[in-house]
């Protein structure tokens, strides 16, 4: 066991998969010799050469269709997109290809490719380094979409989305990878060291795809979020004094469904919270799902709260970001219907 | 708008009704142009991405460095397989018009293109093609039944029903699958070549696009990622004058060759005769030596003519000259190649009727096996238990259930 921040145990990740798997290669714009703009394959050049460690053009599209092509040659590629507001230009090669490639061949091709990428704001980072694009994927036939929230999961799935044989498009919620946070920029950082999801093995082990992590048991409501959202809900339940449950998805697809039954149908109250804009966001998926599944065990609508239906703005990021506040007031008004 | 536009609008040399006009193609003769070794750097062999590689003479004799000398089997073979492809695609086009398959496109006037290359490169390299190239599946074994029954979607389906016609793949002969999204495949051929590279294998990739498709960002990505990491890797445009209704000039043709496109990463192109079935053999064999010799990626176009429809949905009078194909200054690759093992004495006219029997009853035998996989209004038919397959590994719970709900309703559940 040692204490890992996000960036050490996404490295420690690409480090096992990389000396138990000679055909896992890493790709992306300053991942060698600089290590990564977030330092996340920082080292893994001087260890592993520059034949399995690949500094890529800057060309989005680019480095996803050679991965997938490396893929189908019997490498395990991941891909680093540097942020995911850059992903677009990947998104054809992921949506058209990576995802459709084993169902189009009738199962005779796939390419094991993972692809990372920092996503979220509360960086100061404007509209082109905050976004939260998750959704979209999440939508997309064939690919498994994961978003850890914490040092931990991010090893374990990190090395679960390796050893995957389907594509794989994980979200670092890049605002955590230092320490958790809990809404208020106000606040010093607080470091992983103090957190027990910082506490990390060292060797190899695999979080599962497809489950979600219940972060906290409650009986009153159940708060359905991931990424850096799953800190600032644990902080609002908290100034609210109500018993949440709060569920971290995880892997947002394929989406764990029992979990999130089990404890709705326990609490009667849901509310959903996640940065990416509202609109056809991933949150009307779990609402929906919620809906279908638990509809007579609800004691009042179920609640959802999300980043406001605009660019990210970069004067008013914490009017913006869906904090305490937000959370707090969705929290009370699921709690105060019926 | 108070002043002129002076906007460029490419114009095709006719549109119909105007007579066809190739006075816009530059030509080089038979044999003048000068066969480099396969390690001369780019920028001292810049003349062949804009004079034209052709062997093959106005006497249908073959000459010059670039003459690949190939031995009269292999010339019989290849005469064999341009007859098949040719044969197949009449045979795939009567039946869309006769309502068995919903879609096809032929690769006609094109034959010698997948024909001359497939037989210049080795079997364990790795194939990235576009739709028009069933002339590489032929040649690699892929089998007329197993085709026809992929534009059938039917039992025998390499696809399991899920892609439109000629969409096809052959994993056992190193074939890549055809996606319909134009260009995809050629930066993934520039990675599994990469990914070659890093094993420290010999084997190399090859992949197609058309002139109109070298628009795309993924044909700059690929000649990007070839160029920089030097990839052993042969991409290859077809510019056969069309896409659809575009001539070559909305992809950025009319003032410089296509194989001009890498010049500036430092990438040789070959402009070729595409309908030259030698000079493709050729100019293949020196790109292939060269990425298989670690002296990087080659990028060759082919100077061809479409001399069909773009695919059965589209009627090619409404856009082009009917006789244009009929004045393409470089003729019918079948028949030129025809011509030469004439002028050799290895064949006569006799000869070549008894081979475009011979394949049309391989073709009409093969299509009465194929129809016994199915079709789309004749079972047997696909299980529908399929279309909820190999979207993952594993299918995923609500995927089974979403599978069950539509057994359920469709009255499949047995």
């Amino acid at each position: 066991m040692s204490q890992m921040n996000m960036i050490q145990a996404i490295n420690s990740a690409h480090d096992i998969m990389m000396e138990r798997d000679p055909s896992v290669v890493v790709l992306g714009q300053d991942v060698g010799f600089f290590g990564g703009v977030f330092r996340c394959t920082d080292g893994l050049l001087e260890k592993y050469g520059e034949h399995r460690v690949i500094d890529a053009p800057i060309a989005e599209g680019g480095i996803v269709a050679t991965a997938i092509g490396m893929g189908v040659n019997g490498l395990r590629p991941v891909a680093e997109i540097q942020f995911a507001d850059y992903i677009y230009p990947g998104f054809d090669q992921i949506v058209s290809e990576l995802a459709r490639l084993r169902y189009r061949s009738g199962g005779d091709f796939f390419s094991p490719v993972t692809i990372r990428t920092p996503c979220g704001g509360g960086i100061r980072g404007g509209q082109t380094h905050s976004q939260s694009p998750e959704g979209i994927f999440a939508h997309i036939s064939g690919i498994v979409t994961v978003m850890p929230s914490n040092p931990y999961d991010a090893k374990g799935l990190l090395i679960s989305a390796i050893e995957s044989d389907d594509p794989v498009v994980f979200f670092e919620p890049k605002r955590i990878y230092n320490g958790p946070f809990d809404g208020d920029p106000e606040k010093p950082g607080v470091p992983w060291s103090s957190h027990p999801m910082g506490e990390v093995p060292d060797d190899h082990y695999q979080v599962p795809l497809g489950k979600a992590a219940m972060v906290e048991e409650g009986n009153e409501l159940t708060i359905i979020c991931y990424g850096t959202i799953v800190h600032v809900a644990q902080a609002a339940a908290r100034t609210t004094g109500v018993s949440a449950e709060i569920i971290d998805v995880r892997t947002l697809y394929p989406l764990d469904i029992d979990t999130i039954r089990k404890s709705v149908e326990k609490t009667g109250r849901c509310l959903v919270a996640h940065e990416a804009t509202r609109f056809c966001g991933y949150g009307a998926e779990l609402v929906a799902t919620v809906q279908q599944e638990c509809f007579w065990h609800l004691e009042a609508p179920i609640e959802r709260v999300a980043g406001w239906d605009t660019p990210y703005p970069h004067a008013f990021e914490w009017k913006y970001f869906p904090g305490q506040k937000r959370l707090a007031a969705g929290i009370r008004k699921v709690m105060e219907t019926a | 708008m108070t002043q002129k536009p002076y906007l460029h609008i490419p114009r095709p040399s006719a549109r119909p009704g105007e007579t066809p006009d190739f006075s816009y193609l530059e030509l080089s003769d038979a044999g003048t142009v000068d066969r480099p070794s396969i390690d001369e750097k780019a920028k001292n062999i810049e003349y062949l991405s804009h004079d034209l590689v052709r062997v093959l003479d106005d006497d249908n004799h073959a000459k010059g460095p670039w003459n690949p000398s190939l031995d009269k089997d292999t010339l019989l073979e290849a005469l064999r397989y341009m007859v098949m492809t040719r044969t197949f695609d009449n045979r795939m086009q009567k039946v869309q018009r006769h309502g068995k398959i919903s879609f096809y496109m032929q690769s006609l006037g094109e034959e010698a293109i997948s024909i001359g290359q497939g037989l210049a490169l080795e079997p364990g390299d790795m194939l990235f093609p576009s739709y028009r190239n069933q002339g590489l599946f032929l040649l690699r074994g892929t089998g007329l039944v197993n085709l026809m029954c992929q534009c059938l979607s039917n039992t025998g389906d390499m696809c399991k029903g899920r892609q439109m016609p000629v969409m096809y793949h052959d994993k056992e002969n190193n074939i890549f699958s055809i996606s319909g999204n134009l260009a995809t495949q050629y930066p993934q051929a520039v990675g599994w070549a990469m990914g070659s590279a890093i094993k420290g294998e010999k084997h190399i990739s090859v992949s197609w696009v058309g002139d109109g498709s070298t628009a795309e960002a993924d044909f700059h990505y690929a000649l990007t990622f070839a160029a920089v990491y030097q990839a052993p890797v042969i991409l290859n445009v077809v510019n056969n004058q069309w896409a659809i209704s575009s001539f070559q000039g909305f992809a950025g043709g009319e003032r410089r060759p296509f194989a001009a496109r890498g010049l500036g990463l430092g990438m040789p192109g070959i402009r070729v005769d595409g309908n030259d079935l030698l000079a493709i053999y050729s100019v293949t064999r020196w790109a292939a030596e060269r990425a298989r010799s670690g002296h990087g990626p080659t990028l060759i176009e082919h100077v061809t003519y479409r001399g069909g429809a773009h695919s059965t949905s589209d009627d090619p009078t409404r856009y082009r000259p009917k006789d244009e194909w009929a004045a393409f200054p470089l003729g019918d690759p079948m028949n030129r190649l025809v011509q030469h093992l004439v002028a050799l004495d290895y064949w006569s006219d006799e000869d070549q009727s008894a081979l475009e029997d011979e394949t049309k009853t391989m073709v009409d035998d093969a299509w009465k096996e194929a129809v016994s996989f199915g079709t789309m209004s004749d079972p047997p038919f696909l299980s529908t238990h399929l279309m909820f397959e190999d979207v993952f590994k594993e299918i995923p719970d609500h995927m089974e259930n979403q599978r069950t709900e539509l057994l359920e309703l469709i009255g499949e559940t047995s």
